[in-house]
């Protein structure tokens, strides 16, 4: 903590010049999710888990900041032991509808000076906005940004920064363009509301 | 997972040429048993025997196989037709190579089978290179086909196998590894990091397993996946790269410690926030064209054959601007501050290592120029002027850089001081424990 105050300062004051043209409300949720400081990748043995153990925090951190502004927007937890591979679920609300996608991603062999590429491999092949196997394109909006805090940023900090306003811009498009459905949309006829 | 692909494999074309061969079996036996039959009508004979002979010819034309050449025990510089390697030992003969037939000693590694990794590896596999890996995990699509090396009928095919399928006619005397795996993810970057390692190809050969490791892939992270196994092998890698525009593309020589690594100076993207369309990677919508592809992977294997068997000089960055034609070069000493470990130990090594490595340099020096004169070029030195060895690193510039002129401070700290401020903080968090925290991120996920 005794070197914070002077750390902090300078580093949020460039976050802050890095961050303009973010909506208020991203901004306000970004300062409110714990940073993290250990700088460990899958095969950094004990680094790896203390940065687990950092990546749980802020990961709790900001479900629990999500479910009390009602912003509740996804749920992911670890798919293996070493936690390298994380899979969930991930929401968005347009007009009054909830279109809910799987979302899963690898943690990179170069992490975290690598982002986790997430994946949402039902969305596979219905957007330009996404490379093969159904992972969000990251590279304009999110990228430079996880590169010049590295490796303060964390899984949270993706789903925030990253996936969010992916999610935002893409499924407006995805809707009013036929390319998905909602799931009610192919059973209303037998369903009665 | 890792495929050593030596067998054979069919594809749906021979397949096709297999039915064939078979259904022309089955008219001519046909043909036979209805000219057997005593017919009625004798003038049915001469029509009959027309269709037979016109059925054998086209049985004949089926049967003739593409020629597929046998492989080649020593590399011969004689000069016939059927030589694969006559127009290759001549480099020898021209002076430009001392010995050609070490090139199947080599290995090399292509990381990335793409629109330049491809055409690297059909240059090296028909200048004869001893041996390939070749690692990609995608398909081979209808949309790879504006670039050269893959056939429309290999479509839906690895990238990995659909290579091996057509290196391995090209030249049968190259050993072909095909790894089909994402080199980024754990097991992936395992399974590529003891492939590296396997020394069995060359048993007593200094190192890792290859000789040089060549990084075709179109994406940041593969890179950086690359540039952390090479760093932590001390392996010698060259890395390419193609614009998103289509129109410009580089190679660089990374040798761990004494050029940068890829991690050492962050992609302009990252460093500069101003062009960020520059790294982007294939799929969204990025423009390719075979001939700056071509182009590129010709300059890289290049540089390989110069690496490998040591003639001319090569480009520590090679820079190919198409629309002006321009090729800018130059060089890039690591970044003492470099985020990577496994860099800044290998700089670590480099620099321990500087003593030998003049003595070795003057001994050489000496050895080639044993005649000419020691004493000094003019006698009388009227302004004391004397020459200096300006790769000296602790001069007094380094330190005088780092001097703000009054008024003025950094706003950042600097890395040493960032570096103690995180391992101060690190400890505080230890005590908790990972199932508890999993087990809170379950609770709130289910509630």
């Amino acid at each position: 903590m005794k070197s914070e105050p002077r750390l902090g300062v300078a580093w949020v004051r460039s976050r802050e010049r890095e961050m303009e043209g973010w909506d208020p409300n991203t901004k306000s949720t970004l300062t409110q999710i714990p940073l993290l400081t250990t700088k460990a990748g899958p095969r950094d043995g004990a680094a790896w888990t203390q940065r687990l153990k950092e990546e749980y925090k802020s990961l709790i951190a900001y479900t629990q900041m999500n479910k009390s502004n009602d912003n509740d927007w996804f749920r992911i937890s670890a798919a293996n032991a070493e936690g390298t591979r994380w899979t969930g679920k991930c929401w968005y609300v347009y007009n009054l509808l909830k279109y809910e996608f799987d979302l899963q991603f690898d943690i990179p062999v170069t992490y975290p000076s690598t982002a986790p590429e997430l994946e949402l491999p039902q969305l596979d092949g219905k957007t330009q906005k996404m490379y093969r196997g159904g992972k969000i394109c990251l590279t304009v909006h999110f990228k430079p940004l996880w590169a010049k805090n590295c490796p303060r940023f964390g899984i949270a900090h993706a789903l925030c920064l990253g996936l969010a306003p992916w999610l935002a811009a893409e499924v407006p498009i995805l809707v009013d363009s036929g390319m998905i459905k909602h799931k009610d949309d192919a059973t209303t006829s037998t369903e009665s509301s | 997972m890792a495929c050593l692909c030596v067998g054979k494999c069919f594809n749906s074309v021979e397949w096709r040429e297999m039915e064939m061969e078979m259904e022309l079996q089955n008219l001519l036996s046909d043909l036979q048993s209805l000219t057997n039959l005593s017919l009625p009508d004798p003038s049915l004979h001469a029509p009959l025997r027309k269709i037979q002979s016109r059925v054998d010819h086209i049985a004949n034309l089926a049967k003739a196989e593409p020629v597929r050449r046998s492989k080649v025990k020593d590399m011969s510089a004689e000069v016939v037709d059927s030589n694969p390697y006559s127009r290759l030992m001549a480099l020898q003969r021209m002076g430009i190579v001392e010995n050609y037939e070490r090139i199947r000693e080599f290995s090399v590694a292509i990381v990335g089978i793409g629109g330049v990794g491809s055409v690297a590896a059909e240059m090296l596999t028909r200048c004869g290179i001893g041996r390939l890996l070749l690692y990609d995990y995608d398909k081979v699509e209808l949309a790879n086909m504006n670039r050269l090396f893959f056939r429309p009928d290999q479509v839906g095919m690895t990238k990995t196998d659909a290579a091996v399928q057509t290196l391995s006619d090209i030249n049968p005397d190259v050993v072909l590894e095909s790894y089909t795996l994402n080199i980024t993810t754990v097991d992936g970057f395992e399974t590529y990091m003891s492939s590296l390692k396997n020394k069995s190809f060359c048993p007593n050969k200094q190192g890792s397993g290859v000789d040089l490791v060549l990084s075709c892939v179109d994406n940041y992270e593969a890179r950086m996946a690359v540039n952390q196994a090479c760093n932590e092998l001390s392996q010698t890698w060259l890395e390419s790269g193609v614009s998103e525009d289509a129109v410009s593309g580089h190679i660089q020589l990374l040798i761990p410690g004494e050029t940068a690594c890829f991690a050492c100076a962050p992609p302009l993207v990252v460093a500069s926030g101003v062009d960020e369309r520059t790294l982007k990677r294939e799929g969204v919508c990025a423009a390719s064209l075979p001939t700056t592809m071509g182009v590129v992977a010709g300059l890289l294997v290049q540089n390989t054959l110069k690496f490998l068997l040591g003639f001319g000089q090569v480009s520590p960055y090679l820079g190919y601007n198409s629309l002006k034609d321009f090729f800018p070069t130059m060089q890039m000493k690591p970044n003492p501050q470099c985020s990577n470990v496994a860099c800044l130990k290998r700089q670590e090594e480099y620099i321990l290592a500087k003593p030998a490595r003049d003595a070795a340099a003057k001994a050489e020096m000496e050895a080639e120029a044993p005649s000419t004169e020691e004493g000094p070029l003019h006698q009388d030195n009227e302004w004391n002027i004397s020459v200096v060895d300006d790769c000296e690193l602790d001069g007094p510039d380094t330190r005088s850089s780092d001097v703000l002129p009054e008024g003025l401070t950094h706003e950042l700290p600097t890395a040493d001081e960032f570096k103690n401020a995180l391992t101060s903080e690190a400890p505080t968090n230890d005590n908790d424990d990972l199932e508890d925290l999993r087990r809170q991120l379950e609770a709130i996920n289910s509630a």
